[in-house]
Order: C-alpha cells, then sequence, then structure tokens
C-alpha cells in the first residue's frame, strides 16, 4: 500500500520534469484558419474596427471638402449632423408646429408595425394551414407560389389607384410585400416537423385543432420569430418607397423630401436613425424569441 | 380486447413490393419482438400497426374492428428519435398527455383535473427514474433519459398495445440494460400488447414472449424489389423456459448477424 503510494508519487514528479522540459502545456503551432479561436477582446477590436475604418474615412473626406469650400452640403461635419439633427427633434416646426422628427418616426414605426404585424399574422394562420392540412395546401400553396414572385413595387400604383394615397394603400404595400415569403417559410416549417411528433401527438389523443395549439404553434414560434426578423428589412424597404411617392410626413418622405436642398446634413442623421430603429426592433425581438420559446435557445456553455 | 389479427397483409409503394402475405395473431399481453435484416418492413409493419401507413392489401384488425387508418390513443408509440416533444419539460411533456386527451378546446386541463394530472405525472417521473430531470427541456436530457420519459409519456396515454420502433437502438449497452429491466417492469405493471422492433437479437429474446422473423422467401435477380418480406419464423417463449442459444443462433442466422455472442449474452442477462 505504502510502497504503491510512493510509486504514485513518484510517477507524479515524473510526469511534472516531463511538463517541465516541455517548458510548455501547449505546443507553438499555428492553427488552420478555421480553428483559430478570437479571444473575447478581439472579437470586440474585430468588430469595431469596420465602423471606425468607416467614420475615419468620412471625416477625413469631410474635413478636406469642408477646408476647401466651408459652404459645401455634400459631406457635412458631424457638427452640422447634430445641431440639424437636434433642431428637428426639439424645435417645432414654424409652420406646422410640430416636432418633426417625432412626428415622423411615430408615423412611420405605425405603418412599419402595421404592415409587418397584418403580414405576421397572415403568415401565422395561412402558413400553419397550408403546412398542416393536405386539403389547404392542395388549395393554396400553387396560388401563394406565384404570388411570391410578383414584385409588391410593381402593385403600388394599383394600390394607390385602389386605396387613394392614405394609410390603407402603404401599410397594404408593407403586408403584401413581406407576407407571401413569410407564408412560404412557415409553410416550411410545418412541413418538416418531424413526423414521428405529429404521429405520437395523435396516439396520446390529439386531434387537429389541439395539435395546432400545443405542437405546430409552439414549434413554429421561434421560426415565426426570425422570419419577422428578416422581414423588417424588405418592410423599411416597400415603407420608405411608399412614403417617397405620396406623404406628408413619415422618415423616408422627409429624406425625399430635403434631397431637393441637397441637405445632406438632414439625409444621413435620418439614415443613421432609422438604422438604430432597426437595430432595436431587432434585438426586442431577439429577446422575443428568447423568453417565447426558451428551449430552442439553449445556454451555450461558456 | 387488445388482440391483433392480421391476415394476408401487402404493402407496396409503387412498383417496390415491401410486404407479402403476412399472416399474424398477437394475444392480448404478448411482448411481440420483430426482427429481420435491415430494410425488411418489420417498421413498415409497425408503421401499419400505429396507423400511420396503410396497408395496400389484406386485413388488419385491432381489438373489436378493422383498424382505423390513422394513429389512435389505442396504440401507444415510443420512436427511436424525435419521441419527446423538444419545446416542453420533462413534467410539462408529461401534463401534455391529459391535456390532450380531455383539455377541450384549449388543449389545456385546469383547476383541480390539472392538479390531479400533475400528481399523476410526477409519480410518473419518480417512477422512470426522472423526478430530478423535472423541469429540463430534452434538449438537455441524455438518450436514455429522453427515451425514458417518452416511454413514460406514452404508458400515460394508457394504450391498449405499445409499439416500440426500436427504442433503444441509440442507447449505450449499460444503459441498454437498464431501459429493459424498466421496460419488463413497466409492462408486467401494465399488461398491454407490446410489438418491438428491434436490431438487437439479443434484446428481441431478452424482452419477447414470441419473437418474429421478417424476411424474403422469393428472389427475382432481375427485379429485386418484385417480392416482400413475410414472417419466415414465429418462434413462442415461454417466461419460465428462456430460449435456448441454439434458437438465438438460428434466429440469428436468418437476420445475417455477426454478433451472435454478444446476443447469447444479452439474452442471458
Amino acid at each position: 500500500m505504502l510502497a504503491r503510494g510512493i510509486g504514485a508519487v513518484n510517477a507524479g514528479q515524473h510526469a511534472g520534469q516531463e511538463i517541465a522540459r516541455a517548458g510548455l502545456t501547449r505546443p507553438k503551432v499555428r492553427l488552420r484558419l478555421i480553428n483559430a479561436r478570437v479571444s473575447r477582446g478581439g472579437a470586440l477590436f474585430l468588430g469595431v474596427l469596420p465602423f471606425l475604418v468607416v467614420a475615419a474615412t468620412y471625416l477625413i473626406a469631410s474635413g478636406k471638402r469642408l477646408a476647401a469650400n466651408p459652404a459645401d452640403k455634400l459631406l457635412p461635419s458631424p457638427a452640422q449632423m447634430w445641431s440639424a439633427f437636434l433642431d428637428l427633434a426639439t424645435i417645432p416646426d414654424k409652420r406646422s408646429g410640430d416636432l418633426i422628427l417625432w412626428v415622423d418616426t411615430y408615423a412611420s414605426l405605425v405603418r412599419l408595425f402595421s404592415g409587418v404585424g397584418v403580414a405576421t399574422l397572415v403568415a401565422l394562420s395561412l402558413g400553419i394551414a397550408i403546412g398542416f392540412i393536405p386539403r389547404v395546401q392542395a388549395f393554396l400553396l400553387p396560388f401563394i407560389t406565384v404570388i411570391c414572385v410578383i414584385p409588391p413595387l410593381a402593385l403600388l400604383p394599383i394600390l394607390f389607384i385602389t386605396l387613394g394615397l392614405g394609410e390603407t394603400a402603404k401599410i397594404t404595400l408593407i403586408a403584401l410585400g413581406v407576407a407571401p415569403v413569410m407564408v412560404r417559410d412557415i409553410t416550411t416549417r410545418v412541413m418538416e416537423l418531424p413526423t414521428e411528433l405529429v404521429a405520437k401527438a395523435q396516439t396520446l389523443g390529439g386531434n387537429s385543432w389541439t395539435m395546432v395549439l400545443r405542437l405546430v404553434l409552439p414549434q413554429v414560434m421561434p421560426r415565426l420569430i426570425n422570419c419577422v426578423r428578416l422581414a423588417l428589412g424588405p418592410a423599411w424597404l416597400f415603407l420608405i418607397a411608399a412614403e417617397a411617392i405620396a406623404s406628408t410626413e413619415g422618415l423616408g418622405y422627409r429624406i425625399f423630401l430635403v434631397r431637393r436642398y441637397l441637405s445632406m446634413d438632414v439625409i444621413l442623421p435620418y439614415v443613421a436613425w432609422i438604422t438604430t430603429l432597426a437595430v432595436i426592433t431587432d434585438w426586442l425581438l431577439v429577446r422575443l424569441s428568447q423568453a417565447v420559446s426558451p428551449w430552442a435557445h439553449p445556454v451555450e456553455a461558456k | 380486447m387488445s388482440r391483433v389479427v392480421v391476415r394476408g397483409l401487402e404493402k407496396s409503394y409503387g412498383d417496390a413490393r415491401v410486404l407479402e402475405r403476412v399472416n399474424v395473431t398477437v394475444e392480448a399481453g404478448e411482448f411481440l419482438s420483430l426482427v429481420g435484416a435491415s430494410g425488411c418492413g418489420k417498421s413498415t409493419f409497425l408503421r401499419i400497426l400505429l396507423g400511420q401507413e396503410q396497408q395496400s392489401g389484406g386485413v388488419v384488425i385491432v381489438g373489436d374492428g378493422p383498424i382505423v387508418p390513422e394513429p389512435t390513443p389505442q396504440r401507444g408509440i415510443v420512436f427511436q428519435r424525435y419521441s419527446v416533444f423538444p419545446h416542453l419539460t420533462a413534467i410539462q411533456n408529461l401534463l401534455l398527455v391529459e391535456d390532450f386527451r380531455s383539455g377541450g378546446p384549449f388543449g389545456r386541463v385546469f383547476g383541480a383535473r390539472r392538479r390531479s394530472a400533475r400528481q399523476e405525472a410526477e409519480a410518473m417521473l419518480e417512477r422512470v427514474g426522472l423526478a430530478h430531470a423535472r423541469d429540463l427541456y430534452p434538449a438537455s436530457l441524455s438518450g436514455g433519459m429522453q427515451q425514458r420519459l417518452a416511454i413514460a409519456q406514452t404508458l400515460l396515454g394508457r394504450p391498449q398495445i405499445l409499439l416500440l420502433d426500436e427504442p433503444f437502438g441509440a442507447l449505450d449497452p449499460g444503459i441498454r440494460v437498464e431501459m429493459h429491466e424498466l421496460l419488463t417492469e413497466l409492462w408486467t405493471e401494465h399488461g398491454m400488447t407490446v410489438v418491438m422492433v428491434t436490431h438487437d437479437i439479443g434484446e428481441a429474446f431478452k424482452l419477447g414472449t414470441r419473437v418474429l422473423v421478417f424476411d424474403k422467401v422469393r428472389h427475382d435477380p432481375q427485379f429485386p424489389s418484385a417480392y416482400g418480406a413475410t414472417i419466415t419464423y414465429d418462434l413462442k417463449l415461454d417466461r419460465k423456459n428462456r430460449a435456448s442459444s441454439q434458437d438465438v443462433a438460428k434466429v440469428a442466422a436468418m437476420v445475417g448477424t455477426t454478433r451472435l455472442d454478444s446476443a447469447i449474452a444479452t439474452t442471458a442477462s
């Protein structure tokens, strides 16, 4: 017993010497590109780098142009942009008395979320019906597939003619623009449900409706939210297009309005503002997905 | 009540015939093991019993009448994969059974019925040794734990016939032996008819009271899919008088397994 214990200690010392001789616990080799991990600080640095490059390039170019011509409108300085943005956000418009930025933001977001909301409801109900019920699939799948390839902007004149120039036409354009792809995506997801799960739910006594509630709906939720995230890109496109053509307020309307005066000091902050709104929406949707479907977001081992 | 009678069963996919002339009568309370080479149609046979697929010809009678051509609570199923609902925790998976059975249009029971369902589910979790994993999602359970949960869930549905499609095929040998014990105990407690498809000859002999071998008897070298498989060997085992190693060897030879020793060892375990 004792002898064995000593032996074990000796072996331990031996191994220690070997480690000491090797000098390092990790061999110094160049890993393949795909295996080289990025440290946290490194990831932060690399992530921020492109933003810095763009900002620096802009500042240099803007500085040069303003040095040559202080009245230059194409590349305004950050101070000019900030003061223009602040004016729009805090000083009431002389004619209407509105705080223009907030009126624009409110009008645009109402349109955007109404359109995307309608599209989401349509996608959820149609997608589940088409994916889950063979009769509805035979009835609607070919139709939806064809609808999907119509360019939505080509429908805009029709919408303005039939629905007028008001809010309805703009919201309809956004909904029509994003809904078909969402319907197809949800349909695919429902059709991808393992047949085993559907068979099992039936052996437990589920009927078509309770299976939609307890099996299909929770299973498509993460995909639906992801779908909304992806749809928001095109939705902004359709929103700005609709506002540019016929509107009296809205973020897209403002950009196209001040374009006539070459007001880059308004356009650039507005683009940044739209980007900020889009990023916040996206982040909220990710959090929503984590809250609604925790099972689809297993905690990553750190 | 839960007797199964199969007469002249045939199944084809287009030109390819998978099963033909399958005749078997399963008495209530029997534990049937189905073995056979890969692709011999034993899983197809099971899916027909489940109602997930329909036979191309012949008659299947379950209980009092012809089989309903869709899955029903009469027949429970445990698959090898996707056997529990990934969006529900262990306890929610078990509660779902009562929710589906008597949950009405919302697919959910409330009040006193929910409390009694919860008690039943907790007891079942305890029974299969998953009480500690109560609030975990299936993704964080091991393969063996998922299958235990799947069996518990299926048994809560109180099926007359329990169908098992290679339920332990993806598990480690040690876990498998545990699962064999659990399944045998539960079968003794509940006394339902069991039909199990397996690749493991040893498992078939160890658990079953009857072993059926599926194989092709007719071959067409020009058109291999012209003929389907049928039951080529039907061996009734006695609980007291277990299968001899000759029986195991014979079936192993029919199925073409290469691991005869391990099969005999599993049977003996």
